[in-house]
């Protein structure tokens, strides 16, 4: 193999699996340090440079980092990020003096956003310290888009989602609610120099049985419309058998919801096998813990209505082959019950955009949007979240945001969209002395910490007793010392390769082999640990000064322990920590960040 | 030398030799060497060669005298015996050991100080004694331990770290092995695993004194220009002519056509030496030819390793001394000190 080419970004980039996976590329070992340090204020500036929303994410995300955590791999249990991001977020100070200072004078451009969810404020956020001049479109009379309309109180409080609203919003955004847009064609005659679509995917997915439209059919909800007139007020209250036809995260909300406003039992109503729910295990948890009853293997066929009311639902019960691919039917049964919610998924819908404008919809009626630069085929008319690919989630949505920024700030420069800056790095030894080193690098085996929850007896007083207490500081404390911190590299210099097999020695997984070169194939097999994840990259040396053999390290294994390095005579090994310098809009026109951007986190006095 | 202990990281589950232990079961404390010591790579290359053995731990017995190497034996098999004894002593309470206990399998680690200065005397008739052990000497020329002096294994002409020049003639073990009667005799080098584990294991199922020289290079005080034991030196003057294999006694033989001109050696417990190669002439069994070999290489500035001179017929200490079967520690007490009476009883014979 070819040594390695550790300059690029990409290469350390993707050993830091948590970020790797992070879709706004948060630096997630960085704000791991920064809480284990008690620098709370640090540890938020440092999270919110990109996913903008902590607080928000800190209990709602998605955490694609979690799988992904290396720390999984090595005890089962990924390091409770997001529970250790709203560590940050809760006990935070006030941060209103680091947000970026905006402009007096504006640079004359007006930018419009339409929606203000998670993509739309994170365009605002990232243009408005740029001196553009946003208006932001908001159908309803709150910020917040899908995190306030469809994530129910008890999981996310209100005050915490205005605090990071409004940290946008004072930016001087020129927010209207209750402002729904109802033409683009309108729009688009207001002149502005760049349109942001952010509208999310408001539609519920329809279920046409027997039964839907029939007289009664006021006890059949839709659940994303349901959950937003419970967020707005609108229904405070349900009958106490209810039925949730679905079983992803909306139908997790629906359920918990019924249990607050009433409902006693509660049942969640499968098609297919557990392992098959899209709903998150730890949601799905917390339903069954209120008490909420999950049944697999049933298909609804039609709405049960006597003298025009809602008395139950008919199912067909089935058997599922392996895979879950084909099913027979083996029973029939009633579920009785008083209220029925459809979250059977969601998609977007754009009745409002005109299609004469050079706007080109393609493929299920979706608007053709460029995956890199948000723009879609009318110039100046950019989209992002899940009005621009179809549901995701509020991280994508940020990462969305961010992207779309950029886009509008060089198309209003008159810049080409898809010379887009790229990506830098820093990296820096964290050696302080003799094997002594700027993070803790023993290995601490403590598990996965429980987050605590609000007794069950009281949980269900009102829809905005948040369930989740967040972490104690001494579980904070425990948690944060089980992150690998991937982001110290472990750094080879060949030239100084005694190859006295002292590293190999040492390393407590056995990640480290000295050996003749070979192709990628014919390495991984000669490897002291068996290459077991071959995505997982190879750290190839140039060949070592006295054999000409390569020193090869299988990243999927390793720690992170900086045993090597302490361990290595002539520092061949370094433990260097890795910092990626993701552009933003306020580094557009510069194709290479070419300096260590001033990290919050090193400001003195914080 | 590190901050942190080697953990314990429940990553993949670690193979498992026969007796159900992991190779982390046969490793010890952590090492407070220089951080590339040659000396731990010897200490990887036993915890290895015991593990691939499926020695039970406590059937081990470790024992060292004075010096960096003499530190080692705490970083290997920590289940084991041990025994630190004083500067160049070591041989003799492994010949102490082997006299009252012959059922345990003795392994000493010593230096080029320990055994060739201080403990000259006790290792060369340690070697007359043919002492059931492992006998390991981690050479490297100096003094680690006060700070990098010539040790009486450095060359002529090599030169200490400050540039001095050695201007003494060296010993060599091998060679002072042979003329004493010593009957395995092997030389390794500690950046090369893949030939020292083999003839470690080859040491352990020899029947009397296995001496095994292992060139340790010290890396803070002789791994520089101009050092006769330096990782580069031995990477550009090891001679690997000699290579033998080690097939344990529980596993079938299966002899391929070619390997039927290998020569083979049955240890005494069954397992087998195998020479793979030798060069032509050269005979493992035969004092003067492998005499001539080694003084024909140094003679060129080269240093030849592997496994070089076995006997696995001569009679061993036990033989020699008729020691007792029985472990000592497992005869009644009334029998090993049978009383005052029984003393004056057997004076009285002798008067």
């Amino acid at each position: 193999m070819e040594p390695t080419n550790d300059r690029d970004p990409n290469y350390f980039h993707q050993v830091v699996d948590c970020q790797w996976a992070c879709p706004a590329h948060t630096d997630v070992p960085g704000y791991i340090r920064l809480i284990a340090q008690g620098r709370f204020d640090d540890a938020y500036m440092l999270n919110r440079e990109s996913n903008v929303f902590p607080g928000v994410l800190g209990r709602t995300c998605d955490r694609p980092c979690e799988p992904a955590c290396r720390r999984g791999r090595v005890d089962g249990s990924p390091v409770a990020i997001c529970r250790l991001k709203r560590v940050a977020s809760d006990l935070k100070g006030d941060i209103s003096e680091r947000l970026p200072e905006i402009p007096v004078e504006k640079n004359g451009k007006r930018v419009a956003c339409i929606g203000a969810g998670p993509s739309a404020l994170t365009v605002a956020n990232d243009l408005m310290p740029l001196g553009y001049e946003v208006v932001m479109f908001e159908q309803f009379e709150k910020p917040g888009g899908l995190m306030r309309s469809n994530i129910p109180e008890f999981r996310l409080p209100a005050t915490v989602l205005d605090d990071e609203t409004s940290i946008i919003l004072d930016m001087g955004v020129d927010i209207r609610y209750n402002t729904p847009i109802t033409s683009l064609r309108s729009l688009l005659d207001e002149n502005f120099d760049a349109i942001f679509v952010g509208v999310g995917a408001p539609r519920a997915k329809g279920l046409e049985l027997p039964g839907r439209h029939d007289e009664g059919d006021t006890n059949i909800h839709s659940g994303i419309d349901w959950l937003e007139s419970v967020a707005f007020g609108h229904v405070s209250q349900i009958g106490k058998r209810v039925l949730i036809i679905g079983v992803g995260n909306t139908a997790m909300d629906c359920c918990r919801s019924s249990r607050r406003l009433g409902g006693t039992e509660i049942k969640v109503m499968a098609r297919r096998p557990r392992e098959y729910f899209k709903a998150s295990p730890w949601e799905l948890e917390d339903a069954e813990e209120e008490g909420v009853e999950i049944i697999v293997n049933h298909a609804p066929k039609r709405f049960v209505i006597e003298a025009g009311k809602l008395v139950g639902m008919e199912f067909d019960v089935l058997e599922w082959d392996e895979g879950a691919k084909h099913s027979t039917v083996l029973d029939t049964v009633t579920v009785p019950c008083d209220d029925v919610i459809l979250a059977i998924g969601q998609e977007n819908a754009f009745p409002w955009i005109e299609r004469d404008l050079g706007l080109q919809f393609g493929e299920w009626d979706m608007p053709i949007v460029d995956e890199t630069t948000f723009q879609s085929t009318l110039p100046g008319v950019f989209f992002g979240g899940d009005a621009a690919f179809g549901p995701k989630n509020i991280i994508w949505a940020v990462a969305h945001g961010h992207q779309a920024a950029l886009s509008i700030h060089a198309h209003c420069e008159g810049r080409s969209l898809e010379e887009r800056p790229k990506a830098g790095m820093s990296i820096t030894s964290t050696k302080m002395g003799m094997n002594e080193w700027s993070y803790h690098n023993d290995y601490n085996p403590s598990t996965r910490q429980k987050m605590n929850h609000i007794e069950l007896s009281k949980r269900f007083e009102s829809l905005e007793l948040e369930v989740e207490l967040g972490f104690s500081a001494e579980q904070a404390a425990r948690e944060v010392q089980r992150c690998l911190n991937c982001d110290i590299q472990t750094t080879f210099k060949a030239p100084l390769c005694i190859e006295c097999d002292a590293c190999i020695d040492i390393c407590p997984v056995q990640c480290l082999t000295i050996t003749d070169n070979g192709e990628e194939s014919d390495l991984r097999d000669r490897l002291s640990a068996p290459s077991v994840v071959a995505t997982q990259p190879l750290y190839v040396s140039s060949p070592l000064p006295q054999t000409g053999r390569v020193m090869v390290k299988d990243e999927n294994v390793c720690v992170h322990c900086g045993l090597c390095a302490e361990r290595c005579p002539t520092a061949a090994w370094d433990m260097e920590e890795f910092e990626l310098q993701i552009p933003y809009a306020k580094d557009s026109g510069i194709l290479t960040i070419p300096v260590r951007r001033p990290k919050t986190a090193i400001e003195v006095g914080s | 030398m590190t901050s942190i202990a080697k953990p314990l990281i429940p990553l993949a589950p670690l193979p498992k030799n026969e007796l159900g232990l992991t190779i982390r079961d046969y490793e010890g404390a952590i090492s407070t060497l220089c951080a590339g010591c040659g000396h731990d790579s010897v200490t990887a290359a036993i915890t290895h060669a015991y593990w691939e053995l499926s020695m039970p731990p406590h059937t081990i017995a470790k024992l060292s005298g004075i010096g960096c190497s003499s530190k080692t034996p705490t970083y290997f098999v920590r289940g084991a015996h041990g025994f630190n004894s004083a500067h160049g002593r070591m041989v003799t309470i492994a010949t102490g050991a082997n006299a009252a206990n012959r059922d345990l399998s003795y392994i000493g680690i010593s230096g080029d100080g320990d055994s060739l200065s201080i403990g000259l005397g006790h290792l060369a008739h340690a070697i007359r004694r043919n002492v059931n052990m492992v006998y390991i000497i981690e050479n490297n020329g100096v003094y680690g331990l006060t700070k990098g002096q010539f040790s009486a294994s450095a060359d002529i002409g090599s030169r200490l770290k400050k540039g001095d020049p050695n201007t003494m003639a060296p010993i060599d073990p091998i060679l002072l092995g042979l003329s004493m009667g010593a009957t395995f005799l092997a030389r390794g080098f500690s950046g090369d695993k893949a030939q020292l584990v083999p003839i470690l294991k080859a040491a352990a199922a020899h029947k009397g004194l296995a001496l095994i020289d292992v060139i340790s290079p010290c890396v803070t005080f002789n791994d520089h220009e101009g050092s006769t034991k330096s990782y580069r030196f031995m990477r550009e003057h090891e001679v690997k002519e000699i290579e033998t294999d080690f097939v344990p006694i529980r596993k079938e033989i299966h002899k391929s056509l070619e390997e039927n001109d290998a020569t083979e050696i049955t240890m005494h417990d069954g397992s087998v030496v195998r020479f793979r190669s030798v060069p032509s002439g050269y005979d493992p069994y035969d004092r003067q030819s492998v005499e001539e070999y080694i003084r024909e290489r140094r003679s060129r500035g080269e240093i030849a390793t592997g496994l070089l001179y076995v006997d696995e017929t001569a009679p061993d200490v036990h033989e020699l001394n008729n020691t007792t079967n029985q472990p000592l520690n497992t005869v009644a007490y009334s029998k090993l000190c049978p009383g005052a009476r029984e003393l004056a009883e057997m004076q009285r014979h002798f008067r």
